[in-house]
Parts: structure tokens; sequence; C-alpha cells
């Protein structure tokens, strides 16, 4: 009996634990993953539960209850036209988590494909694909999603589509590389010699294998997507009024700073929370997935 | 290196192709008739037909494209809707201010940014570098706009100490200029401060364990001339030209925060173009900012060979 022999069946156990679980056995021992992921989850619950959570009607005005402070009545104070900013700020979370998801899922819709459609057939699609790429991510994120929205119209969904479009570079480059990199490896080629037909290769071979760097990637996205659906409703082409949405109270708030500056604090802060939380999450993920971790 | 130069001249060429013509597309997503929005509250048909002609709007859209194209290529960017001025003036106008305001952050980023990346790496799992860590993450989760209005809410409401918006030319006054810019400069800077604090601290802490920084340390070199002699100098060359790299987050930034502080520079050029239906002068900025954009780029890569002479060929 060796050594090796003896340390055998251990080193088994962990090789048969499924990637996933062990992935996710890794992200629970980081404190910072694990505090983003309860606060996230926090803000889900709020975001789903909202009409039954709220206190009050969130665009329902009260003249007599006009830029009050916070209150044991209104923990949160109250906006220059009396509507209650804690019962805003629930139903903000709806509009913010919303336009987080859907323009990344719009990103994602259209970048996988089209980046697997590059990395896989590469020549003169993946030249045309690469440059198109290039010349969207010379536009910076938050001007092109602003130019977008500006010619789209203002309105929520058309900032998700705004946004969702700006993303799509980053998920086109990075699912091309990943593409690129296991292209050459054993089981794609052997998936090609038993006559695979090339989509298939790319959808049930090549994706299942960039999945990780695709989820990491998503969740940082969806935390810039955030800010971006802020500053899109902070200059107004996003949610519309009376629609409560973290961007458009601080440009209510920042109107009224000198009298009422708790109207700037809780959509700040609420932004700040789910966007911390979205990157400590996507940076105890990459830290979760990367393979040479083990 | 000539070699390299020319091939990565020869990729800009089809990338700014493809961005002018993704700007230019942009109009085709105008809901209706482009001419009925760009008149905006005006209907009389004599003026949305001259518009139309203007902007050979009754011609087929590559045709379209093919004069844009040419007026952009000899400089005419079109001009505003607004007031009837060149767009070119316009952005010659207002890009100073953007870049004063940008140079100023871009100061500021490396200021705090690298010093807190170098003790971060150096006192690895101390204290400071968890400091070091939290201010990255709280700079990269703070909406700038947010962090704007809470700067003027202090400084300037409750403090009484810099003025809360407005702008004042560098040759005008520069005391009156620096006390204007500092807040917006200081809110654009700290989320790059944020980038490239991380990238400092990684560069630093790969070097720290290579074996030329084993070899000085053993030479009894003190700590001091270790970190800042032979560490700090190899594990900044990279992070130099990351600085140019971050000037789309730089640009997108100084959209709202020259919204926040009243600020006439490009970013308040671009958002007033948008509420004003101005198309034109959206296209122009976009452009520019584009063109700007993979220039610089082209010049971060050519100093990064320059500056590192095992890539030189």
């Amino acid at each position: 009996m060796t050594d090796a022999a003896l340390s055998g069946p251990h080193v088994q156990a962990d090789e048969l634990d499924s990637p996933a679980r062990r992935a996710r056995r890794r992200l629970f021992k980081r404190k910072a993953a694990v505090f983003g992921l309860i606060v996230l989850t926090m803000f889900i619950f709020v975001a789903v539960l909202a009409p039954l959570i709220v206190p009050y009607d969130p665009i329902a005005t009260s003249w007599s209850l006009v830029r009050k402070p916070p209150t044991a009545a209104h923990w949160f104070g109250t906006d220059e036209l009396g509507r209650d900013i804690l019962s805003r700020i629930v139903y903000g979370a709806r509009a913010s988590l919303l336009a987080g998801l859907i323009s990344v899922a719009i990103a994602l819709g259209i970048g996988v494909p089209l980046g697997l459609l590059a990395g896989y057939r590469g020549g003169f699609v993946d030249a045309l694909i690469s440059r198109i790429t290039d010349a969207m991510l010379a536009c910076p994120f938050l001007i092109l999603a602003i130019a977008l929205a500006a010619f789209l119209g203002p309105s929520l969904g058309n900032a998700m589509i705004a946004i969702g479009i700006s993303a799509t570079p980053v998920f086109i480059r990075l699912t091309r590389g990943q593409v690129l990199s296991v292209k050459a490896e054993d089981y794609v080629e052997a998936a090609r010699a038993l006559g695979n037909p090339p989509w298939r290769i790319a959808f049930s071979h090549i994706l299942p294998n960039i999945l990780p760097a695709l989820l990491v990637q998503a969740t940082l996205s969806i935390a810039a997507a955030i800010i971006a659906e802020a500053a899109l409703s902070f200059l107004g082409l996003g949610q519309q009024p009376p629609a409560p949405s973290w961007g458009s109270m601080l440009n209510a708030a920042q109107r009224f700073l000198t009298q009422a500056p708790w109207m700037a604090i809780w959509p700040g802060l609420a932004i700040f929370l789910v966007v911390l939380s979205l990157n400590l999450l996507g940076d105890g993920l990459r830290d979760a997935l990367d393979p040479r971790q083990r | 290196m000539l070699n390299f130069l020319a091939r990565r001249l020869a990729q800009i060429v089809p990338t700014l192709f493809f961005v002018s013509v993704l700007i230019f597309s942009l109009q085709q997503l105008l809901p209706g008739d482009p001419a009925l929005v760009m008149a905006g509250e005006e209907r009389d048909p004599n003026v949305i037909e001259q518009i139309r002609h203007q902007y050979r709007l009754d011609r087929p859209v590559p045709v379209q494209y093919a004069y844009w194209i040419k007026g952009v290529l000899s400089g005419d960017f079109g001009e505003s809707l607004r007031n009837k001025m060149p767009v070119r003036e316009l952005i010659a106008q207002k890009l100073p201010v953007t870049l004063q305001l940008g140079s100023m952050a871009i100061i500021i980023a490396f200021l705090i940014g690298i010093p807190a990346g170098i003790i971060a790496a150096v006192k690895k799992g101390t204290a400071w570098d968890y400091g070091a860590n939290f201010f990255a993450l709280w700079g990269i989760s703070t909406p700038n706009f947010w962090l704007g209005i809470m700067l003027i809410f202090l400084f300037s409401i409750e403090l009484g100490w810099l003025p809360a918006s407005g702008y004042v030319p560098l040759t005008e006054n520069w005391r009156a200029s620096l006390a204007a810019t500092i807040m917006p400069a200081f809110v654009l800077g700290n989320a790059i401060a944020a980038v490239l604090m991380r990238h400092t601290r990684s560069a630093m802490l790969q070097v720290l364990e290579s074996d030329y920084v084993r070899t000085a340390r053993a030479k009894g070199l003190s700590e001091r001339t270790v970190i800042l002699k032979h560490a700090m100098r190899n594990a900044l060359t990279p992070i130099i030209t990351l600085g140019a790299l971050e000037l789309g987050t730089l640009l997108s930034g100084a959209v709202l925060t020259e919204q926040i502080f009243s600020i006439p520079g490009f970013g308040k050029l671009i958002v007033d173009a948008v509420f004003n239906r101005d198309y034109a002068v959206v296209q122009g900025v976009v452009l520019v900012t584009a063109t700007i954009y993979i220039t610089l780029n082209l010049v971060a890569d050519v100093a990064y060979i320059l500056v590192n002479p095992r890539l030189r060929g």
C-alpha cells in the first residue's frame, strides 16, 4: 500500500463531484459573494412582491405631504408631489432589475449566436462580424445607449433595447474568443468526426463549455445595465413619469437638493447596493468557475 | 514596428467605415417619417418638404449615406437644427471643456489609483489591502451621478466651499476654473481610480514574485528601493496604457457629470441635442467620440510597444 493508493478514494470523490456542484461549493466559501447573493435575493423578493410590501400607492400624490422628511409613517420621507419614497423605491426595484435582466438577455440573445458563428466559421463571416463588433466597441457604452434611446424614443422598453444593443459587442467578442480556444479541443474534433452538423457542434458541444465565462460576464453586465438604465431614466430617456424609477427619482432629487436632501439618498443607495452585490457576485463567480483554481 | 503600424492602420479603416455606417443608420431607427420628426413642432408642409430635400430623405438610403459620408470626410457634419450652427463648430467649442475635465479626472485617477494599488499589493492581506479593495468596489459600484449629487449637497449646500454648477474657462480665471471643475473631475476620476487600483495591485503582486525582485532583495537593497525602483517601474508600464483604454468610461461618465454640474462640454452637448431632437449633432458627437477612442487605442498600442523592448520586432 502506497501513500498514493491510500489517498486515492479521497481524490476520486472530488473528481466525481460535478463541476457545477464544485463551483457552487467554492462560491459559498466566499463571504463577499454570499453577501452579494443575499442582498440581491432581497431586492428580487422586494421587486416581485412589490404590491404586497408597499405601504402606500407609489404614484398617489398628496399636497399636504409635499417634501416631508422621514417619519414613522413615511420611513424614507415624501417627494416633491407628496408621494411616499419607500413605496417608489420598492416599485423602482422592478424597473431596475427588469431593465438589467432584459437588456442583458437581449445582448446574450444577439451576441452569443453571432460570436459562435464568427468563431466557428472563421473567414469572411468572422472578419465582418469582428469589424462590426470593433465599430460598436469604439462608441462608449453609455453614449451609444443614449444615442440609440434618443432615436428610438424615450420609454423603459426602448431604454432596455438601447442598453441591450450597446452591451452586445462584449458578448460577441467574448463568445468568439472562447469558441476559438475550445474549437481545437479533442471533444469538438470527435463531434465533428462523428458527422454532427456545425450548428449542433456549436450549440451542444461548444456552448456548454463556454457557459461559465458567459455567466460571469452576464452578471457584471447586469450591473452595468442597471446603472445605464438609471442614467437614461435620470436623463428622461427611460422610465416615464409618473411610474417610479431610481434614475428619475434622482433627477427630481437634484432639483430639490436644498429643501429635501433625503430624496437623493435612497434611490442612489438602492442603485449602489444592487450594483455592488452584482459586482461581488460576479467576482465570486469568476473565482469559483475558474478551472485553474481547483 | 513599421509593419505593425501599417497592419493596425489597415485595421482601423474598416472599423471606422462600420462606425460611420452604424451612426448613419441610427437615423433609420426614427419612428415614422424622419422629416416629420426633424421638423418637430413645425407642421408647415413646405418646411417639411424642404427638410426632406435638404437632408436628401427623398433619395435611397445608400445615396443618403454617400452624401453624408462625403460631407463627414471633408469635416462637414451638417448643421444643428436648433441654432443653425455647423456641428463641427459646436463640437470644436465644447471639446476643450471636456478635455480639461477629462485630463483632471485622469490625473486624479492616477494619483489615487496607483498609490492605492501599490500599497494594497505591498501590504497584501492587511487592513490597508482590504481598505483599498473596498474603495475599488465602492468606486465601481457607485453611480457617478449619485456621487455628484451627494458631493454638491456636502460641499456646495452644506459647507459652501465649492460652486454647485457652472464653468469658467481655464484661461479666464484659473482659480475659479479649478474650483468649478474639481468636484466633477473627482466624480469622473473616481471610477477610473478604482479600475486602475485593481490593475496596479495585480500587476504589482505579479512583479513582486518575480526573480529580479528576489535578486534585488537578496542584494540587500532596502525594501523601499526594491519597490520603488525595481518593482514599480515594471508593473506600471501596462497600467499607463490602460489609462487610454479607460477613455470610454471617461466620455460616458462625462455625459452625466456635465449634466449634473451644468458644465457646457461634450456630454452636455449630446444630451441637449437629444432633447432638442438635433440628430445631426448626436451623430456628430458619437462619430467624433468613436474616432478619438480608436485613435487613442492605436496610440496606446504603439506606446506599449515602444516602452516594452521585448515586443519590438
